[in-house]
């Protein structure tokens, strides 16, 4: 096995001569766990296509694990297990039925499949839920199901867009358990996400995009500290502008978001005494996140 | 401008496609007495309708009972309403509604096996309906033993005629709503002009012509000479031509949906 999963090399994309995916270029490496963060319609799920080879690039070269795609996307897709991001599971279906099914896709035999189910349940936690039809199960183990159905041609890249998009806390946190139990096994994941939180507790590395282009690349502390370095205030209520006003000699970047005020600052109890007079305002004191290398970056907050 | 190939997008081998035909077989068996039921009463009621009520007035036909003579064209059409309608609603809402496709190509199947085991899926059902149908009328006395088993060969051939037909439709329709311009502008007047309710012998020459290129007539004049217990004439041709009529738009379907799936 190469020492690389994905090789994305000038890769362009346009719709109607709008481009979707703009010279890009990134590399994940096996074993890591990698993060393509950004709004709705930066072009990630497009991204995924081309990865599967479902979605033909304009130029630039494509390889996944050791594969060129899309000519050869059938052999690439033979080692890549696919969270989808809306669930395709057959909701007719029993869970058991479900996975046998996909297995057959991969041409595993019955006797391949059944070998390796018990072990999936157990992975998913859906041991007591074999034989229920989807239809009955929660939004969270369809997602472990789906994920689950992914892991039955024991692939070693796993490509999720979304995994937890739509999901409660406590089912998200599950989600995150057992992803990073996958990557102690070892398997390279590439997941799309627009949670920032999810970003910087998986990811070992991520890219940010807008618009299809690249705006930023690294590990996510890195990418914190290089970008922002300091710990953020949010300011809610009161009028934003006069507010701006008394903190700005304390303040190295302020940036306005709706009705929301991002204070960047060295110092934060200067900030703090500055707004002391002014009423009906919230403050909230926290460290800087991957939320606000987004809005550095882009100049506005990340929207779903 | 890189374009997917139409040799990656091929079936990948030569039993790819089986695991998509196992998946509709799973999701069939699961309403398989209601789907069976439906099947088979719209043929068996135009059967019964037809041939008794018309069959009064009509007499003999081409040297036979006119139910005797209704029998072929109602497997023939049977065969070919069922795998055109298995493709364009349910191998339609698969492709689009279901997502179920989209399941499939995150896998090692390629385009192809999976429109290979679609088609493969409606000739199959085309064949439960062909075939009981013919069980039935040879209960009932309008079906000649042992030579109506010819006739199951060429009832799986329409099936694939008529799924591969279909699946160019399924290929170009935006929506469930062009489906029923397919079935009132083509099927239908398929039935009359291809001689299954009456011969094409009494329709003018130039329609005689049409008839003779459309699958259907292939189809009926394959079914009908087994069905009747006579020989049957031209057998290489009507073979032939229905084959083109299955591998052609096979082909077409594969190229037009790589265009709409993958772009």
């Amino acid at each position: 096995m190469s020492s690389v999963a994905i090789d994305f090399a000038a890769v362009n994309k346009s719709y109607r001569g709008k481009a979707v995916v703009n010279e890009l270029a990134f590399t994940v490496a096996a074993g890591e766990c990698f993060g393509l963060l950004g709004p709705n319609g930066a072009g990630k799920s497009t991204i995924v296509r081309m990865i599967l080879g479902m979605v033909p690039p304009d130029s630039g070269q494509i390889t996944v694990l050791g594969k060129q795609v899309p000519a050869h996307a059938r052999l690439a897709r033979a080692g890549v297990g696919v969270v989808p991001q809306f669930d395709n599971l057959e909701n007719e279906f029993t869970v058991r039925e479900n996975l046998l099914v996909f297995g057959r896709y991969f041409g595993m035999n019955a006797g391949e499949i059944g070998a390796v189910i018990p072990s999936l349940l157990e992975f998913a936690r859906l041991e007591s839920k074999a034989d229920a039809r989807v239809a009955e199960l929660s939004g969270g183990m369809k997602r472990r199901l789906v994920l689950a159905r992914a892991l039955i041609n024991d692939p070693h890249l796993l490509v999720m867009d979304e995994p937890t998009t739509g999901l409660d806390p406590h089912a998200r946190h599950l989600i995150w358990e057992r992803l990073r139990a996958l990557l102690a096994r070892g398997k390279t994941i590439l997941l799309t996400t627009h949670f920032m939180e999810e970003a910087e507790r998986l990811c070992d590395r991520l890219c940010v995009l807008e618009e299809g282009r690249k705006i930023a690349e690294g590990e996510p502390q890195a990418l914190i500290i290089e970008q922002i370095g300091c710990d953020v205030m949010e300011i809610y209520g009161g009028k934003p502008q006069e507010s701006i006003e008394l903190i700005r000699p304390y303040a190295q970047r302020i940036e306005l978001s709706g009705e929301t005020i991002f204070c960047y600052a060295p110092d934060l109890e200067q900030v703090r005494k500055q707004l002391r007079g002014a009423v009906g305002l919230r403050l909230l004191e926290r460290p800087p996140n991957l939320e606000d290398v987004f809005l550095r970056l882009t100049g506005r907050e990340i929207e779903i | 401008m890189m374009r997917m190939t139409y040799g990656a997008a091929m079936p990948a081998n030569a039993s790819n496609w089986v695991a998509v035909w196992r998946r509709n077989y799973l999701a069939w068996r699961k309403v398989a007495l209601a789907s069976l039921l439906g099947n088979l009463a719209d043929p068996m009621t135009n059967l019964l309708g037809l041939g008794f009520g018309l069959g009064l007035i009509v007499g003999r036909v081409n040297g036979t009972s006119y139910i005797d003579f209704l029998v072929g064209g109602m497997v023939a059409t049977s065969a070919m309403t069922s795998a055109s309608f298995e493709t364009i609603y349910a191998t339609f809402a698969r492709m689009h509604t279901q997502r179920t496709w989209e399941a499939m190509l995150c896998t090692q199947l390629t385009l192809g096996d999976i429109l290979l085991g679609e088609v493969a899926w409606a000739a199959s059902k085309a064949v439960l309906a062909g075939t009981g149908i013919t069980i039935v009328a040879a209960g009932l006395g309008y079906a000649a033993w042992p030579s109506m088993l010819y006739a199951l060969p060429a009832i799986a051939l329409t099936g694939f005629v008529f799924a591969s037909l279909a699946m160019v439709i399924v290929s170009l329709a935006p929506s469930y709503d062009y489906f029923v311009f397919y079935q009132t502008l083509v099927l239908t007047p398929m039935v009359f002009l291809c001689g299954a309710v009456f011969p094409i012998n009494q329709l003018p020459a130039a329609f005689q012509f049409v008839a003779g290129l459309l699958p259907l007539e292939h189809s009926i004049e394959l079914i009908r000479p087994a069905m009747l217990g006579r020989p049957i004439g031209s057998v290489g041709m009507h073979i032939g031509a229905l084959c083109i009529y299955a591998v052609v738009p096979f082909l077409l379907s594969v190229a037009l949906l790589l265009r709409r799936l993958m772009r």
